[in-house]
């Protein structure tokens, strides 16, 4: 018998006990729909992940002063030895090294005629606008010249610009931080909210880092030459780990660690950590995904079982068949297409009902979901496994009845 | 005469034993009969002689426990399950009483179910189950399901499906027993036309009135053949 006709068969069959079909496929659909769902929820997350690693810079390496200790922090105690720009200038020299952003962070107090603000200060070289992709939608960016003359310039994200200047042009405006004043030379296109550390990355000034060190921050500024924190742009294609191990290295030969000796400095890989962060959100997702498998294959055993209650039910109607000279083979394939006709269709409409229900969770739950073809070709392709699988037993029980046993079957 | 023809069927030295608990029970003990082409034979005897069970051996829904069956001179025996549902496909045609055709399906679906499981495809399966059908004089019907059609509009269905794959034997086992007596008389003549026209029919009745359709009577009793006569024509 051609599959075009046991599958129109099949559909015969299934339309002749609609409820029943109906009801049966219900399991299948419910396993399908949760698992498109849990999976879009789960993509989505991913997505979100990665494209917060693409904003934090993927190619980047920070290092810290200081001895591991979990989290990354901007500044070394007081018993570590800071970083200097001499430091810098070595790690610039790393064949595999692209920028070298040396940082200085703190918070200050900007004030603008009446207005007044506080934000978060960046002091910084132009290497910066490389590894964190920076430009101005206004204005422009300071220059090396600027930065090793330590000149009172400054550039603004937007949160700070909508602060002080709502409406008006920042641009060759002078602001006041922590009492030093600083020429706005250009403000930054916005970066928006990020949920990994920073929050709002538009409410930042950043300045050249000798202006920063010399005349806004103090503190540490008894150290000549002072740096923070180091973030490494690493070449495009090359191995993060490898930079990673390389960099140590590096640095104990600059810091004159003797071998065996305790490391004063971390590199720290900032996509690792949000990616690490993000997982335990993605393999919670997947783990949500096997538990909605779970309830697909219990969805396959309730096919199964009906499916045995047909071919109880229609044993005449095989006897029949077989009377009239369908072989064995013919039997199992009226059946099997049958169950996964119940399979397919229940995956289908679990499908749609499942994409639903992801922009659904989209809407109210206000996270992002992810709802791509692969899913659903694999949820309807799962479907159409579990039906051959649990469709198998009892379309073989049917090929094997004997004829007139089955004939004479009440 | 007899003698000249070659059988279609032949039974040799067929036995077939049914095991009920710890004791065999019999329902054919060494049977021998010939069935030649075109002829129309009605097996009686009173229920438990085994005249059921040497129909479903002859029909190939069965094996026997002893002895031979050769349909067109090919024996049974080293047919396979396949080749045996074939065999069915192909040569013969089954009529039951209970008429078992498919409820869900037309009148035209149920002819046409035997050429979907053709070896070599029909060319034209619903313009054969159509020619079946009215055939049978059921042409105005085809599109009615079973339960819209009387008693012997569905035996003529199940005529026409056992029609359909132009078989040479036709095999009815009591066709006229769900029927009244007007109604058994149509299919009656329609089943001697069919015998007419050369096809073998073998039936298992026990009213003499349908057995009386047939040119030869086999009498069974206890397995055995009792009596084989020929109508003299």
């Amino acid at each position: 018998m051609k599959i075009g006709v046991a599958f129109q068969s099949a559909l015969e069959a299934l339309i002749s006990n609609p409820l029943r079909s109906f009801l049966t496929m219900l399991g299948i659909m419910i396993g399908v729909a949760s698992v498109m769902a849990m999976m879009a929820i789960s993509e989505g997350a991913a997505k979100q992940v990665d494209a917060q690693i693409a904003q934090l810079g993927a190619s980047n390496l920070t290092i810290f002063p200081g001895a591991s200790r979990g989290g990354p922090r901007s500044g070394g105690g007081a018993s570590d030895q800071p970083f200097t720009e001499s430091d810098v200038d070595k790690i610039k020299q790393e064949p595999f090294v692209t920028a070298v952003a040396a940082r200085i962070s703190g918070s200050v107090m900007v004030v603008s005629g009446e207005d007044n603000w506080s934000t978060s200060l960046q002091g910084t070289n132009t290497d910066y606008f490389l590894t964190q992709s920076l430009s101005t939608r206004e204005g422009r960016l300071f220059d090396t010249r600027e930065v090793s003359s330590g000149a009172a310039v400054a550039v603004i994200g937007k949160t700070v610009a909508d602060a002080l200047f709502e409406g008006t042009n920042p641009v060759g405006q002078t602001i006041r931080v922590n009492n030093v004043p600083a020429e706005i030379i250009g403000v930054l296109v916005t970066r928006g909210q990020s949920s990994g550390p920073g929050g709002d990355r538009d409410d930042i000034v950043i300045v050249p880092i000798s202006t920063a060190r010399n005349r806004i921050l103090g503190g540490n500024a008894t150290v000549a030459r002072y740096v923070g924190s180091m973030e490494v742009g690493i070449a495009d294609g090359y191995d993060m780990t490898t930079a990673q191990e390389q960099l140590e290295t590096r640095m104990r030969e600059i810091r004159r660690i003797s071998p065996g000796g305790t490391d004063d400095f971390r590199v720290f890989n900032i996509a690792d950590f949000v990616r690490a962060r993000s997982s335990t959100q993605a393999t919670f997702g997947v783990l949500l995904a096997f538990t909605a498998a779970v309830s697909l294959i219990v969805g396959g055993v309730g096919v199964m079982n009906i499916m045995l209650v047909s071919v109880t039910e229609r044993t005449r109607e095989i006897g029949l068949r077989m009377a009239i000279g369908a072989r064995g083979i013919d039997i199992l394939g009226q059946f099997l297409a049958e169950a996964l006709a119940l399979c397919l269709l229940g995956g289908l409409i679990g499908s749609a009902l499942g994409v639903g229900a992801a922009k659904l969770a989209a809407k109210v739950g206000e996270f992002p979901v992810e709802i791509s073809p692969r899913i659903a070709i694999i949820a309807i392709g799962a479907s159409a496994l579990i039906g051959l699988f649990f469709g198998f037993f009892p379309a073989r029980q049917a090929a094997r009845l004997n004829p007139i046993e089955a004939l004479r079957h009440e | 005469m007899a003698a000249e023809a070659t059988p279609l069927i032949s039974c040799r030295d067929l036995t077939k034993v049914y095991r009920m608990g710890t004791q065999d029970v019999f329902a054919l003990r060494g049977v021998n009969v010939d069935f030649i082409e075109g002829e129309m034979t009605a097996i009686m005897g009173p229920s438990g002689s085994g005249k059921s069970t040497l129909m479903n051996l002859i029909g190939a829904l069965d094996v026997p426990t002893s002895g031979e069956l050769l349909i067109k001179g090919r024996p049974l025996s080293k047919l396979s399950r396949d080749e045996l549902a074939d065999l069915r496909n192909e040569t013969i045609g089954f009529v039951f009483q209970q008429f078992n055709l498919l409820n869900r399906a037309t009148a035209l679906a149920n002819v046409k179910l035997p050429l979907m499981y053709a070896r070599t495809p029909v060319p034209d399966p619903v313009a054969r189950a159509r020619e079946c059908l009215e055939m049978v004089g059921l042409g105005e019907r085809m599109d009615h399901r079973p339960m819209q059609l009387s008693g012997g509009q569905q035996q003529r269905v199940a005529i026409a499906r056992a029609l359909a794959g132009r078989p040479s034997i036709l095999l009815a086992d009591e066709p006229t027993g769900a029927l009244d007596t007007k109604t058994s008389e149509e299919i009656m003549d329609l089943l001697t036309g069919l015998s007419s026209e050369g096809i073998t029919v073998v039936l298992v009745t026990h009213e003499p009135e349908v057995a009386a359709y047939a040119s030869r009577q086999i009498h069974f009793r206890d397995g055995q053949i009792e009596r084989d006569e020929r109508r003299a024509s």
